[in-house]
């Protein structure tokens, strides 16, 4: 074990809405010398996690909650805070297993949970500090494709490898000793990624563009930003990638639709079923990223009220996710209001933003644009603002709407971002089972909502709706902001591509 | 008096009223929560009380949404797990199998099965309560086996 780390004191805090679990769980942590801190309650549980930043070191959590689902609750925690976070349930389905994986969760815990288990989370936090260290170090090296694969740093000349080198052990070493030092410079400081922030890293990495090298250091010279560093943006792109590449994998699988507060449920949300979730239950997002092609297609209609459940049937139809250029400002400029939920797109293209809405279009040519809950992990620091990463937009109004499915893809995380089939590291790109090509878009990145249907976010599209589903974020800031441009077809699959910033994910 | 716990206790473990997890909880209790396994067992039965209320009125309207149901019976099945509730546990299965299969007339069936083990287990466990209590507290933290 690294010197000076200790699992006495590891500040925990529990999320379940059952209270007889709660109590136990409560009592076995004690036991084990943590520091515990239970919470009934999704939403309560951000709450306290955003106010109290550096306040703890694990959550646990249900996957089964009222108030917002367990896996949503994992994405925020996830990207927000960058906390490791173990799921439980009494179900040990294979596909949840999966889907807790897919979100990020560091382990996943069958109830009844025994006393030996929770002895030993520990390890999820030494990890992740582990993990932060060779983020750190890795990054310094402004690799390209290999930089996703964290053991092949590119080094520039220098050894870079994972091993555990000399130059590890002193790292770690003194991170470790200086754990309680927060001003300790071998300590990474954790920086919050606010909405703001997010956007400008998000435009960073889209105006890198086609160049499929967007290493952190490009990132960090584009954003601009003199107080971060260049290991804040690797270890932010790290979690990025694995957030898009997570997306891409759960393709294959049914996606499933965030319970989202029903705003006014657009019919599209009655066709998406994501069967696996009660409709009334708030449950993971689904983003759907459509490309549009026909701009004057925006549906409006199809806006599904970010607070509706929308189910992406099992069978979801292929769905290529094709990023085009940023939308026009224009749509973002209704994203603007944030936290409240603009109005419902009556006839403009609607994006929702939602972190857990699809956007199910009914109409062929209505565009929807589901947020989903990946963007939600940029949550709640997100600032209506965020939403309108300018330089992102399309010049021309398009509509294509982004809607960003976070299903539950397992595909591959290939690197090749130019088949349609493929899934795009990194890029929201997966394809559903019938795909529907929208002419458009040449690469993979073309996304056909459902049964080839294509959301469309019109460039228009000035009523973001989306729900806010924790007291105050924004859904918008839940997007990954290249996730809310609306495609237009690229004529050039390359300069799409980027938008998903396949540069980040290179290859 | 003791022994008359133990055993009360050993026949519910025996008949698979009660699994590993009970005994779990009886590890857990210590000088800072001495009662803890009774205020578990009473926290338990009364939050499942109001599922299978809800459940109970779902049936009712006769409408059959066997994701609500199972949803239900879902929450319910993992907090039966926390006490250890065997029986409870199985029927509640047996129920979310006939939801998922969308027998109307298998969960109406089932589910007097859960109430009945329900009903059973809180009887039998409020009668080993009281009797532990009587014969003096440091009993019950120790296992019968």
């Amino acid at each position: 074990m690294e010197k000076g780390f200790s699992p006495v004191g590891l500040r925990v805090l529990v999320v379940d809405d059952d209270p007889t679990w709660l109590k136990i769980l409560e009592k076995m942590l004690k036991k084990c010398s943590y520091e515990v801190t239970t919470c009934g309650l999704a939403r309560e549980a951000l709450r306290l996690l955003r106010e109290r930043k550096d306040g703890f070191d694990i959550v646990i959590s249900d996957v089964n909650m009222p108030d917002m689902d367990g896996f949503k609750l994992l994405e925020h925690v996830g990207l927000e805070l960058d906390l490791p976070v173990i799921m439980m349930s009494v179900d040990g389905e294979t596909s949840r297993v999966m889907k807790g994986v897919q979100h990020g969760a560091c382990d996943y815990l069958l109830k009844p949970i025994r006393m030996k288990e929770l002895k030993i989370i520990w390890q999820h936090v030494l990890r992740k500090k582990l993990q932060e260290v060779r983020d750190i170090e890795g990054c310094c090296y402004d690799g390209g494709a290999d930089w996703f694969t964290q053991g092949q740093f590119l080094g520039g000349g220098e050894d870079v490898s994972f091993g555990k080198k000399r130059k590890d052990f002193d790292f770690e070493k003194k991170l470790f000793q200086d754990e309680s030092d927060q001003s300790s410079s071998s300590k990474k400081a954790r920086v919050v990624w606010s909405y703001e922030l997010h956007q400008k890293f998000v435009n960073a990495v889209n105006q890198i563009g086609c160049d499929h090298k967007a290493g952190p250091k490009k990132i960090l010279d584009l954003m601009n930003i003199p107080w971060l560093t260049r290991e804040n943006v690797a270890s932010h792109l790290q979690k990025y990638r694995l957030y898009l590449s997570r997306l891409e994998k759960g393709k294959e699988i049914k996606c499933y639709s965030g319970g989202v507060k029903n705003m006014d449920s657009p019919p599209k949300d009655a066709e998406i079923n994501s069967g696996h979730q009660s409709p009334g239950k708030s449950s993971s997002y689904a983003f759907l990223k459509a490309t549009e092609t026909d701009p004057k297609q925006l549906a409006s209609a199809s806006v599904s009220d970010p607070t509706s459940d929308v189910h992406m049937p099992p069978k979801a139809k292929k769905t290529r996710i094709g990023f085009d250029p940023p939308i026009s400002s224009g749509v973002f400029d209704s994203l603007l209001p944030w936290n409240d939920v603009p109005d419902p797109l009556e006839s403009k293209p609607p994006i929702l933003y939602e972190n857990s809405f699809l956007q199910q279009q009914p109409l062929p040519s209505q565009s929807s644009y589901v947020a989903n809950s990946a963007p939600s992990l940029m949550q709640e620091e997100m600032k209506p603002s965020y939403v309108n990463p300018d330089e992102f937009l399309m010049p021309q109004n398009k509509n294509s709407t982004v809607i960003l499915q976070d299903m539950d893809l397992s595909a591959p995380f290939s690197s090749n971002a130019t088949s349609n089939t493929e899934s795009i590291p990194g890029s929201l790109n997966w394809e559903l089972p019938e795909a529907h090509h929208s002419g458009s878009l040449d690469t993979d990145l073309d996304f056909t909502w459902l049964h080839g249907e294509h959301f469309f976010a019109n460039s228009g599209l000035q009523n973001f709706q989306f729900q806010d589903y924790s007291s105050s974020t924004s859904l918008l800031s839940e997007l990954p902001p290249h996730l809310w441009y609306g495609n237009d077809r690229l004529p050039d699959p390359d300069e799409y591509t980027l938008m998903v910033d396949q540069g980040l994910f290179i290859s | 008096m003791q022994r008359q716990v133990a055993l009360i206790k050993q026949s519910l473990f025996d008949q698979g009223y009660l699994d590993e997890q009970f005994m779990e909880l009886e590890e857990l209790q210590d000088d800072v929560n001495p009662n803890f396994v009774e205020e578990v067992a009473t926290l338990y039965f009364k939050d499942s009380a109001r599922l299978i209320n809800s459940i109970d009125q779902a049936l009712e309207r006769g409408s059959f949404d066997f994701n609500r149901l199972d949803n239900y019976m879902h929450q319910f099945k993992g907090s039966s797990s926390s006490i250890g509730a065997s029986k409870v546990k199985t029927e509640c299965t047996m129920f979310r199998e006939y939801c998922r299969v969308g027998n109307a007339e298998g969960c109406l069936m089932t589910f007097q099965q859960v109430k009945k083990e329900h009903a059973t287990l809180r009887k039998k466990l409020e009668h080993y309560f009281q009797l532990a209590r009587q014969a003096g507290p440091k009993e019950t933290a120790r296992r019968s086996k």
